[in-house]
């Protein structure tokens, strides 16, 4: 039996009579690499960031890493990593300002954090880079270094949001090969993402719709039972059904 | 508290990158007591001006020593005609001209009234002013003196278009509302725009997922501006004292005590905005024309307070700076020691109280 790191039991928010996240319920394994999709005013983000602990849920259950999302915030930050839609680190910072500053919030100690900056900047090639501005990188580093950092105190689950939005193809897949690396070493990655090419990546993909999750399972299924060539083509069919307006 | 300093020096950081944030932190204070301090004080320090004593009597020569000794002034006596002295007006080398009129002693003894002329040189009004005011007051200072022993008092009158007389009254109470003016802009613009910055570029989620606290967050981002703050004091103290030759009368420390409660006052004050708004712009202009502007309006630094229509001086009482302003001024000017402000620093306090919980209830809001 696989552990469960996130478990979601009819988790709901509501904001006066919108229900923006309803009833929604699923699992996932650790080092898991689980998809959330959902076209844009789905309910995605709200349910983010119940399981982030940043907004109380109006009814349901759910626990993050073992810890409820009611009573045990404090416990959940600490064992998960986030990266926003916006990129989110110091740009006015150098690289090693933002690795000891992340590094210092999260309580590492300064031989850990001297330790994770070298190995960060040896895996990134980012050696002669650590004393220049952070706003000074191409976009495709600094959201790789973002991904780096999300990661930097060893989380059980690191959420990612969007985090490949606007970068090449090429940098797309490098990012993506960090994001293996994490979970060859037990990180539960939970990603949401608008490209399909990179919901295929994942080991398994929800897709929400007005707030509900209406699939779950492996991309391979879904394609076979939607009876569709790619994972565009099932997205497509599930979010032309959408009531909501783009929010 | 090891989370608490890297957060506190990562602050700093971002302060110190900013060249325009650098710039209006210490330019701004330095600059204005300057412009302030010698805009008042340069223009009439040994101002030229000439005397016409026709009188040559015990009385005038009191007087003009009196104006001598002040340090506005530089006497050139001469006995000119009316058209030699409009000559040496044209040239431009003297400021004023001051006429004792024949037997003015006697006036003064026997009709217990005397005139003096007072001419100035009015293109340069501002100066021609100022002159007048202070000359007028150097008279009155003679007149009050002779009349200390009197029944019925003599009268000196003179005569001038230029009576009113605000400026010898308030000329260094600029330096607390500078003081008042500064903090307010670095502890409110500042720490609103930096809590603000932080929502816009997207890295407040990224903080409030972490598991450093959401207080903490808020107090991590306005220590810095608090350290700040005092350092501005103590530069605006600093050129007071020696530039401007205006010495703190009062105690040193409970003038800072003061300044940092009503720096807390501010940081408070910036914390609500910031929680309240989204984006930079708002953030500084709402800090611009909500905290600036009633600053210095209200505070009695630019306008007198007694002065205004009672709704407006209601008004005013709501306003921290003018209580700030008042503690500086008494302390710096008068020397009064915390016996005559308790008032003062109560109301100051309570508002700082109130601000504060007001903003970190409306920030915890926010987070659900």
């Amino acid at each position: 039996m696989e552990e469960k790191v996130i478990v979601c039991d009819k988790l709901t928010k509501r904001f006066g009579y919108f229900i923006a996240t309803n009833e929604i319920s699923f699992e996932v394994n650790k080092g898991e690499i689980f998809g959330f999709l959902g076209a844009n005013g789905a309910g995605k983000t709200t349910a983010m960031r119940m399981l982030c602990g940043l907004s109380a849920p109006t009814s349901g259950s759910a626990t993050i890493a073992g810890y409820d999302v009611y009573s045990e915030t404090e416990k959940i930050k600490r064992n998960i990593g986030y990266m926003s839609q916006k990129f989110s680190l110091y740009e006015n910072l150098t690289v090693l300002e933002n690795v000891e500053f992340f590094g210092g919030i999260y309580g590492l100690t300064d031989q850990e954090i001297k330790e994770k900056t070298e190995e960060l900047a040896s895996k990134l090639g980012l050696k002669s880079e650590m004393k220049k501005l952070v706003g000074s990188l191409p976009l495709g580093w600094k959201q790789k270094l973002s991904f780096s950092v999300a990661v930097l105190h060893e989380p059980k689950i690191v959420f990612l949001d969007e985090p490949t939005g606007g970068v090449d193809p090429v940098t797309r897949r490098q990012f993506w090969d960090l994001i293996y690396e994490a979970a060859d070493r037990r990180i539960t990655v939970f990603v949401t993402t608008h490209y399909m090419d990179e919901a295929e990546y994942c080991n398994r993909i929800s897709i929400m719709v007005d707030g509900r999750i209406e699939v779950l399972d492996t991309p391979a299924n879904l394609k076979k039972q939607f009876q569709a060539n790619s994972m565009d083509e099932v997205f497509y069919q599930l979010a032309r059904s959408a009531k909501r307006a783009d929010s | 508290m090891k989370q608490f300093i890297a957060f506190v020096r990562k602050e700093f950081f971002h302060v110190l990158r900013d060249r325009r944030t650098l710039l209006i932190l210490f330019g701004m204070p330095i600059a204005q007591i300057l412009i302030f301090g010698f805009a008042l004080t340069n223009e009439v320090k040994d101002s030229e001006i000439l005397v016409v004593d026709y009188a040559k009597d015990d009385a005038s020569q009191q007087i003009i020593t009196e104006i001598a000794a002040s340090r506005y002034f530089n006497i050139r006596n001469a006995a000119l005609t009316h058209k030699e002295m409009l000559s040496t007006f044209q040239k431009g080398k003297i400021k004023a001209v001051i006429v004792f009129p024949a037997s003015f002693n006697r006036y003064l003894l026997h009709n217990n009234q005397a005139q003096i002329q007072v001419i100035t040189d009015a293109t340069d009004i501002n100066t021609a002013n100022m002159i007048t005011n202070y000359l007028t007051a150097i008279i009155k200072d003679y007149q009050a003196k002779i009349n200390e022993n009197l029944l019925v008092p003599y009268q000196i009158i003179p005569e001038t278009r230029m009576l009113y007389n605000p400026q010898l009254k308030g000329a260094h109470g600029f330096v607390p509302g500078v003081m008042a003016l500064v903090l307010m802009l670095v502890s409110v613009m500042m720490t609103a725009i930096s809590i603000v910055r932080e929502k816009e570029m997207g890295t407040m989620e990224i903080l409030l997922v972490s598991p450093f606290k959401p207080v903490l967050v808020i107090f991590a981002k306005a220590f810095p501006y608090l350290i700040l703050s005092l350092i501005n004091v103590t530069a605006i103290l600093f050129l007071s004292v020696f530039a401007l030759d205006l010495p703190v009368k009062g105690s040193l420390l409970l003038l800072f005590l003061e300044s940092t409660l009503f720096i807390i006052t501010c940081l408070a004050l910036g914390i609500f905005i910031s929680i309240k708004t989204d984006s930079q712009q708002i953030a500084m202009l709402i800090s611009l024309m909500g905290m600036l502007l009633p600053t210095m309006m209200f505070s009695g630094f630019l306008f007198p307070i007694e002065n205004m229509p009672v709704p407006l001086q209601v008004i005013s009482n709501i306003i921290p700076s003018k209580w700030f302003y008042i503690i500086v001024k008494s302390i710096m000017i008068k020397g009064l020691g915390i016996g005559s402000l308790w008032k003062e620093t109560l109301i100051l306090a309570g508002m700082t109280l109130f601000l504060l919980t007001v903003s970190l209830k409306s920030f915890k809001i926010r987070l659900q």
